[in-house]
């Protein structure tokens, strides 16, 4: 019961930070908007490429990358905040009055998981406005938008990790870097059958590749990979969860 | 005359030193571009299977983009580093010296042209080492370094424009996003009349990023194209043009202020 608490208290702070500062909330709509417009408007020929066969047609291709690198960066942007919160001393003065401190923790997630809705709700709108094919069903769309708020609850969790155990704005590129290395080395402009060379191999290996094919086959109504794809999020999340709670040990050790 | 080259030469000299001193100022430009430029290679490769795609290596192809992304780098630099000086005082100070200027201007954007070139080196070398041949031959190194520089001086000199009109870092800092925007509304993954959709050819071809951008591609895939080069030689030199003549007066604006 504290615990829910304090992550009431803690989530209704962080969106209040978000929402009522257009610095901090116009970039994190703004930016999946803008890799929509870039990779599914100025690469849309690429679906001629022989041997791509995604029956949706590039924007639902590219509209499923772009809706889980919007899930992990919003994980990601509330990270900074938490630094932020530690740099300015906000943190420390939390971690004195909250009796549950895991509370916090969870307080920061759901914030991420409610500033990502708002995001995924303009980015599908736009998508649907702009004629993306949906092949798939309720349920799909469910296993879908499922995948990505792991991934957001992942991102959040790896970057509050980073954030606790360093507690500087400065560790921004720290957060923000792996993250955008496990993206790009997924298959983000064609499907893996049509990778070659080192980057297939990478993205072979890639959990995110699992995510992101089964996400792409739950917008097509063909599920693929589903139990692989649900299996590496929840275990990517389940691992950060760890590196997020020592994370927040070290923080209260370090006062 | 000896005098205004004193100043710039210790001027240029204190802005390379300054980003030296700086590694996430030095290592980004160069790591951020390739990264990105061995991300895209990677994923895009199947691109070159489409009828009409100039080359067969989408690592020549793509390897124009270094160069203009790094020099996109440069106007953080300089204006970073600029409004810094103003931040602390250093400008004001300055200003009480016989320093002229231009000699600022000029010693700024003489650092921020080093880097660039260290840049253009180290893009060029890996792309030499990854098999990349330039169709213009050993001519074409030249003129890619001197459009290269071209580019940086613009670029430079916008940076240096904003931070004397806002005397902040911060503000500098935010015009990152909208030169990335730029960036990726141009023709840096397919050639624009491989563009399919129609306002994004449109929008492509408005861009002036994507002229510096073919004018690059041109001399590692095409060879001697007249008309890329000419567009790519006259965007640039307009843009470095208008951003020096802004640059000055906003120096001179920010002087008579201090």
């Amino acid at each position: 019961m504290r615990t829910l608490a304090v992550a009431r208290g803690v989530a209704w702070r962080t969106l209040h930070n978000v929402f009522t500062n257009p610095s901090l909330f116009v970039p994190s709509i703004v930016f999946p908007l803008f890799f929509f417009v870039a990779f599914a408007g100025g690469l849309s020929h690429v679906q001629d490429v022989p041997g791509f066969n995604y029956s949706q047609g590039y924007t639902a291709f590219q509209f499923v990358f772009v809706l889980l690198q919007s899930a992990a960066f919003g994980g990601v942007f509330t990270g900074f905040g938490i630094a932020r919160d530690f740099e300015s001393g906000f943190a420390r003065r939390l971690l004195l009055a909250a009796p549950s401190r895991t509370g916090i923790l969870l307080g920061y997630s759901v914030a991420a998981l409610l500033r990502w809705l708002v995001t995924a709700t303009v980015l599908t709108t736009v998508a649907l406005a702009a004629g993306m094919n949906v092949g798939g069903s309720g349920v799909d769309l469910f296993g879908l938008y499922a995948l990505a708020l792991i991934v957001n609850a992942a991102a959040l969790l790896w970057a509050a990790g980073v954030a606790m155990r360093l507690r500087t704005m400065q560790a921004g590129p720290i957060m923000q870097f792996p993250v955008f290395l496990v993206l790009f080395f997924a298959p983000v402009y064609v499907p893996l059958a049509l990778l070659s060379g080192w980057i297939h191999a990478i993205a072979t290996v890639n959990p995110l590749t699992r995510v992101l094919e089964a996400g792409r086959g739950f917008l097509a109504g063909s599920p693929t990979e589903v139990a692989a794809a649900f299996g590496a999020a929840l275990a990517l999340a389940a691992a950060f969860s760890f590196w997020a709670l020592r994370g927040l040990r070290k923080a209260e050790v370090a006062g | 005359m000896n005098v205004l080259a004193d100043q710039v030469f210790l001027l240029a000299r204190r802005s390379v030193v300054r980003t030296i001193r700086q590694p996430a100022n030095v290592v980004a430009p160069l790591v951020f571009p390739m990264m990105l430029l061995a991300v895209n290679s990677g994923g895009l490769k199947a691109e070159t299977h489409l009828p009409g795609f100039p080359t067969s290596s989408f690592f020549a192809f793509a390897l124009a983009v270094p160069f203009i992304q790094g020099a996109l780098f440069a106007t953080m630099n300089a204006g970073t580093d600029l409004a810094r000086d103003i931040q602390t005082g250093f400008l004001s100070r300055l200003s009480l010296t016989p320093m002229r200027g231009i000699a600022l201007l000029g010693g700024q954007l003489g650092g921020v042209l080093t880097l660039g070139v260290v840049q253009a080196v180290v893009y060029l070398t890996v792309g030499l080492i990854v098999g990349v041949r330039l169709a213009t031959g050993p001519l074409g190194v030249v003129v890619l370094f001197l459009f290269a520089m071209l580019v940086t001086l613009g670029f430079g000199a916008l940076g240096a424009f904003a931070a004397l009109r806002t005397g902040s870092g911060e503000a500098v800092q935010s015009l990152f996003p909208a030169f990335f925007v730029f960036l990726f509304l141009s023709s840096m993954n397919i050639p624009r009349n491989l563009i399919s959709t129609t306002w994004f050819r449109d929008v492509a071809t408005l861009n002036p990023v994507s002229y510096l951008i073919e004018c690059v591609r041109s001399l590692i895939i095409v060879g001697w194209d007249t008309e890329a080069l000419v567009l790519g030689f006259g965007v640039a030199t307009v843009i470095a043009v208008v951003a020096l003549a802004l640059a000055n007066w906003a120096l001179r604006v920010r002087m008579a202020r201090t």
